[in-house]
C-alpha cells in the first residue's frame, strides 16, 4: 500500500486513536475539539484518513459497518456462482467462473483486512454475519436457476457493484479506498466476462437465447435495488456523504447504472423487463418504472428466496471448518513451544514464532 | 531436477490419462468453492483447481487431432472412456481427505512431470505449479497430523481410506517412457517423510488391490465418478452442438 504523502504531518495525524476514544467519554475537551477540527479539515481537503489518525467514533463505526457488509457480500456472493462451477458447459467457462469465485474470496480477504485496520477482527465480524447482526447485499438472496444467471450476475450485479464502488476508490478512509481500487479493477473484468457470456447465449441457439432473456428478466429489478432505498429513505446516506465515505446518492448511482445498461442490453439483443423505460430528452436520462420496494424490504428482512440457504451454508462451512482452524492454531502453538525449548538458555528470544502461512491468528 | 535423458517421445494418446487426472481433480477441488474451512483456503484450493484445469486443457489441446476439441474430450466421453486414476475421482470427504488426496497425487505428479518435461512442453510450467500444490498439501498434512487429536484422527483415517488408490499411480501408462519403479520409490520416500514429520502412520494395507490396481487407467472407475460426470456433463450434453 502506498501511503498518502503530505509535505508535513497534518494535525489530525499527530494523535493516535486511543486519545479520541478516551476523550469521547467525557464532555469534549479542548484537545478533542482540535482533533475534530483537524479531522474535518482533512476530510474537506480530500486528504486520506489513515488507521493511526484520530477519527470520530461514529466515523469508525460507520466504516466498520460498511466494510464488513461489503466483505460479507463478497463471501456470501461466492455461493450463487459456485452453484454453477461443477456444471459449467465448457472448460473455458469453467476456468473463468472458478477464477471469478476465487477473486471474490480474495476481495473478502482485502476487505476484512481493511476492517481490521479499524480494530474489527475477522472472527468478530464473521460471528456477526453468522448470527445475523450484520448484513450482506440482499442481491445474493436470489437463486441462480440456469447457466445464464452466471452471465446476468456478471453483467448486472457486478455492473451495479462497480457503479456503486468506483466512487469508493476516493473514499476518505485510506485502506478502504485502496482495497476498492484493486477490487474495482477485477470487478470490471468480471462484468465484461458476464456480458460476453450473455452475448454468446444471445447469439446461440433459440434455447440459449431464451435462457439469457429469462435470466435478465429475473435479475434486472433486484440489481436496481442494489443501490439501496431511495434517497429520502436512506438512513445513513447524508452523514456518509459529509464524511466522504460515500460520494453520490443512491438514486444518482441507480440512474447512472440504468443509463449504462440500456444501450448494452440493446447491443446484447436482449430486452430489459420494464415497459416504462424510455429516453427523457429533457433530463438527458432514461426514465424507468417504479421499483417494488416492498420486495426489497421483504428480502432484507430475511424473506427472500435464499436468505436461509445462504446463511446456513456459510455457518455450516464455518462450523465444519472449526476443527481445521483449531488444528492450525494448535500446530502453530506447538511449533512455537518447540522452538522456544530448542533455544539455548540465556539467548534472547528472537522473532516470535512465525504463524503458518494459512493459519489464522 | 530431471535425471532422465531428454528427448523421449510421448506416445500419441499417452497424455490422455494425465489430462484426465488433472481435469477430474480440478473438478473435485472446484466443489469446495464456498465450503472451505477458512477464506485463505477458498483462494488456495481454487488456485490448485485452476492450475490443474489449465494443465488438462493444455494436454487435451495436444490430442485435438485424434480426439477432437477440449470440450468434446471433457464433456462427450462416457465414464468408461476416462483414463484418470481412481484416486483423483474420490469424493472430497472432509478437509483431511482432500489434503491427503492432494498430497498423494501431487507427490506423484511432481516427479512424473519432472521426468516428462524434456519431451512435454507443458511439463516445465506444470512442475512449478505442482511443486506448490505438493507444498500446500505437505504444510496442511503437518498441521493436521500434529494439531489436535481430532485433526490427527481425521487425517490418519483419510490416509487409511485413500491408501488403496495409490498403487495404481505407478502402473505403467502406455506411451509414457518413465521409470515407474524409480518414481514409486521416490513417492514412497516422500510420503513417508511427510507422514513421519506429521506424526502419522504410513498405512501397511495393500496398495495393489484386484480392482484398484491400474483400473482407472483402463477405464474402470468407482461409483462416485459416474455421478461426478453426470453433473459435469449434463448442461453441455443438453444442448448438442451449442457454443458457450
Amino acid at each position: 500500500m502506498t501511503p498518502v504523502t503530505t509535505p508535513s504531518t497534518p494535525p489530525h495525524q499527530q494523535a493516535e486513536r486511543g486519545m479520541g476514544a478516551d476523550a469521547a467519554e467525557g464532555p469534549p475537551s479542548g484537545a478533542e475539539q482540535a482533533l475534530q477540527a483537524a479531522f474535518d479539515a482533512a476530510v474537506a481537503a480530500d486528504e486520506r484518513i489513515e488507521p493511526r489518525d484520530w477519527m470520530p467514533e461514529a466515523y469508525r463505526a460507520s466504516l466498520v459497518r460498511q466494510i464488513a457488509q461489503h466483505a460479507h457480500s463478497e463471501i456470501i456472493g461466492m455461493q450463487p456462482e459456485a452453484n454453477w462451477i461443477t456444471r459449467a458447459p465448457s472448460l473455458r467457462r469453467k476456468a473463468i467462473l472458478m477464477a471469478k469465485v476465487q477473486d471474490e474470496a480474495g476481495h473478502g480477504l482485502y476487505l476484512y483486512g481493511a476492517a481490521e485496520t479499524l480494530g474489527a477482527g475477522r472472527d468478530e465480524l464473521l460471528d456477526k454475519l453468522h448470527t445475523g447482526r450484520q448484513k450482506y447485499s440482499s442481491i445474493f438472496n436470489y437463486p441462480t436457476l440456469t447457466w445464464a444467471d452466471v452471465g446476468a450476475i456478471g453483467w448486472l450485479v457486478d455492473g451495479a457493484a462497480i457503479t456503486n464502488q468506483v466512487p469508493l476508490c476516493r473514499c476518505s478512509y485510506g485502506p478502504y479506498a485502496r482495497a476498492m481500487v484493486r477490487i474495482c479493477k477485477e470487478e470490471s473484468f468480471h462484468q465484461r466476462q458476464g456480458y460476453e457470456l450473455l452475448l454468446a447465449l444471445s447469439r446461440g441457439t433459440e434455447a440459449q437465447r431464451a435462457m439469457a432473456q429469462d435470466a435478465v428478466n429475473r435479475w434486472w429489478w433486484p440489481s436496481l435495488m442494489m443501490f439501496g432505498p431511495p434517497d429520502d429513505e436512506s438512513p445513513h446516506s447524508a452523514r456518509s456523504m459529509a464524511w466522504k465515505i460515500k460520494r453520490h446518492s443512491n438514486d444518482e448511482l441507480r440512474q447512472r447504472f440504468v443509463d449504462i445498461c440500456v444501450p448494452q442490453a440493446e447491443a446484447l439483443g436482449l430486452t430489459l423487463p420494464d415497459p416504462d423505460l424510455r429516453w427523457n430528452e429533457e433530463r438527458g436520462h432514461w426514465d424507468f418504472g417504479a421499483i417494488d420496494w416492498q420486495e426489497f424490504r421483504d428480502v432484507l428482512k430475511g424473506n427472500g428466496p435464499c436468505n436461509e440457504q445462504r446463511l446456513s451454508q456459510r455457518r455450516r462451512a464455518h462450523e465444519n471448518g472449526a476443527w481445521v482452524r483449531e488444528a492450525a492454531a494448535a500446530h502453530a502453538a506447538k511449533q512455537a513451544a518447540r522452538r522456544a525449548a530448542a533455544q539455548p538458555p540465556g539467548q534472547p528470544s528472537g522473532q516470535a514464532a512465525r504463524p503458518t502461512e494459512t493459519a489464522r491468528s | 531436477m530431471s535425471t532422465h535423458p531428454a528427448g523421449h517421445p510421448v506416445g500419441a494418446l499417452a497424455t490422455l490419462p494425465l489430462g484426465d487426472d488433472a481435469l477430474v481433480l480440478s473438478h473435485r477441488l472446484g466443489e469446495w468453492a464456498g465450503h472451505a474451512p477458512v477464506l485463505e483456503e477458498e483462494v488456495a484450493l481454487a488456485n490448485i483447481a485452476l492450475d490443474l484445469l489449465g494443465q488438462a486443457r493444455a494436454l487435451y489441446a495436444g490430442l485435438a487431432d485424434v480426439l477432437g476439441s477440449e470440450d468434446e474430450i471433457a464433456y462427450l466421453r462416457e465414464e468408461r472412456e476416462f483414463r484418470n486414476c481412481q484416486l483423483v475421482e474420490q469424493p472430497n470427504g472432509d478437509f483431511a481427505h482432500t489434503i491427503v488426496r492432494q498430497l498423494f497425487f501431487s507427490a506423484y505428479q511432481l516427479p512424473l512431470y519432472d521426468r516428462l518435461s524434456p519431451s512435454l512442453p507443458l511439463a516445465a510450467k506444470a512442475v512449478r505449479e505442482t511443486a506448490y500444490h505438493r507444498d500446500h498439501a505437505e504444510q496442511w498434512t503437518l498441521r493436521l497430523g500434529d494439531g489436535t487429536e481430532e485433526s490427527h484422527t481425521r487425517t490418519q483415517r483419510a490416509a487409511d481410506a485413500l491408501w488403496r488408490f495409490t498403487g495404481e499411480l505407478f502402473q505403467p501408462v502406455e506411451g509414457l517412457d518413465v521409470p515407474w519403479q524409480e518414481l514409486e520409490a521416490e513417492w514412497t520416500a516422500d510420503v513417508r517423510d511427510v507422514f513421519d514429520r506429521a506424526g502419522l502412520t504410513v498405512p501397511e494395507t495393500p496398495r495393489h488391490g484386484a480392482w484398484s490396481a491400474g483400473a482407472g487407467r483402463q477405464g474402470l472407475h468407482t461409483e462416485p465418478f459416474g455421478r461426478m460426470l453426470a453433473e459435469m456433463q449434463h448442461l453441455h450434453r443438453s444442448h448438442p452442438g451449442a457454443t458457450w
